[in-house]
C-alpha cells in the first residue's frame, strides 16, 4: 500500500517540523552534565541493552 | 527565626506539591494504561484492518501536539488524555492481531509486555529513589529523537530490515532516556501538570513496547 507509505513519511515530516524549535530550545537551555552523570546513563543504558539480549534470548 | 520557619514551610510544602503530583501522574497513567489496553483489545474484536494503526497514531499525535496543551490545566485535559491514550490502544489492536498470529506470537507479545514493565518500573524507581538529576539529558534526547524521526522517514522507502532493527533498538534508548529524564523533573518539581507528565510517560511506554514487538518479532523469526 504505497498511499501509507507517503502518508506515513508526510506525518513524520510534520512531526519533526513542528518538533524542531523545542529541540533547538532544549538544546540550548539543557544544563551541562559532568563526565560522571553521563558515565552513570551509559551504564544504565548498558543495562538496558542487556536486559534486550536477554528477552531475544527468551523469543 | 520567622525566616527560618518560612524555609521549612515553604520546602514541606514543595515536598508535599511532588508527592501530589506523582500520585497523580501514576494513577493517571495506571487508568489510561487500562483503558488502552481494552481498546486495543475491542480493535482486535472488531478486527480493524493494519491502516487503523497509522490512522489512529497521526489522530493521537495531533490531539497530543495542538490540542491537549491548551486544555493541560483543566479536567476536560483528563479525557483528552483518555481520548488520546484510547486511540493509541485501539491502532496498537491490529499490530498485535498480526504478531499473534506468528506461530510463537503470544510469546513475542507476553515478552514485550513483561519487558515493557520491567524496564519502565526500573527506571521509574531508579530516578525516584537516587533522586538525581537528569535535566542535562533534555538536548541529547531531543536530538537523539530527531535524528530517530529521520532514519524512520528515510526507511520508510528504503525498508531496510536491519535498519528498522536498529530505529526501534535506538528508540528503546531514548525512550528509557525519557523515563529517567521524565520522572527527574517531577521529583525536582520541574514538571507540576499530572496530565503532561502523564501523557509524556505514556508515549515512552507505548513506544518501548511498539519497538520491542518488532525486535522480538524479527528476532524471533529468523529461523
Amino acid at each position: 500500500m504505497e498511499w501509507m507509505q507517503i502518508v506515513s513519511a508526510l506525518a513524520l515530516v510534520v512531526f519533526i517540523v513542528v518538533l524542531l524549535p523545542g529541540v533547538i530550545d532544549r538544546v540550548k537551555n539543557s544544563p551541562k552534565g559532568t563526565s560522571s552523570d553521563w558515565m552513570n546513563f551509559v551504564f544504565i543504558m548498558l543495562i538496558i541493552i542487556g536486559f534486550i539480549m536477554m528477552l531475544i534470548k527468551l523469543v | 527565626m520567622n525566616q527560618q520557619y518560612s524555609t521549612v514551610a515553604q520546602r514541606t510544602s514543595s515536598v508535599l506539591e511532588t508527592n501530589k503530583v506523582l500520585r497523580n501522574t501514576y494513577m493517571l497513567l495506571a487508568l489510561t494504561l487500562l483503558f488502552s489496553a481494552f481498546t486495543a483489545a475491542l480493535s482486535m474484536f472488531l478486527k480493524m484492518p493494519p491502516m487503523t494503526y497509522l490512522i489512529s497514531v497521526i489522530g493521537a499525535m495531533v490531539i497530543a501536539m495542538f490540542i491537549l496543551p491548551r486544555f493541560a490545566n483543566s479536567t476536560a485535559g483528563i479525557g483528552i488524555v483518555f481520548l488520546v491514550t484510547g486511540l493509541l490502544g485501539f491502532g496498537l489492536g491490529p499490530i498485535l492481531s498480526l504478531y499473534a498470529a506468528l506461530p510463537n506470537g503470544s510469546n513475542i507479545i507476553t515478552l514485550s509486555l513483561a519487558g515493557t514493565g520491567v524496564i519502565f518500573i526500573g527506571l521509574s524507581a531508579y530516578a525516584l529513589i537516587s533522586k538525581k538529576d537528569f535535566s542535562f539529558l533534555g538536548g541529547f534526547l531531543m536530538v537523539g529523537f530527531l535524528m530517530v524521526l529521520l532514519a524512520a522517514v528515510a526507511n520508510i522507502f528504503l525498508q531496510i530490515p536491519a535498519m528498522s532493527l536498529a530505529i526501534s533498538a535506538v528508540v528503546i534508548m531514548i525512550m528509557s532516556g525519557f523515563i529517567l529524564y521524565d520522572t527527574s523533573r517531577i521529583v525536582n518539581g520541574g514538571e507540576t501538570n499530572y496530565v503532561l507528565a502523564t501523557i509524556g510517560l505514556y508515549m515512552t511506554i507505548f513506544n518501548i513496547f511498539v519497538s520491542l514487538l518488532q525486535i522480538l518479532g524479527i528476532m524471533g523469526n529468523d529461523d
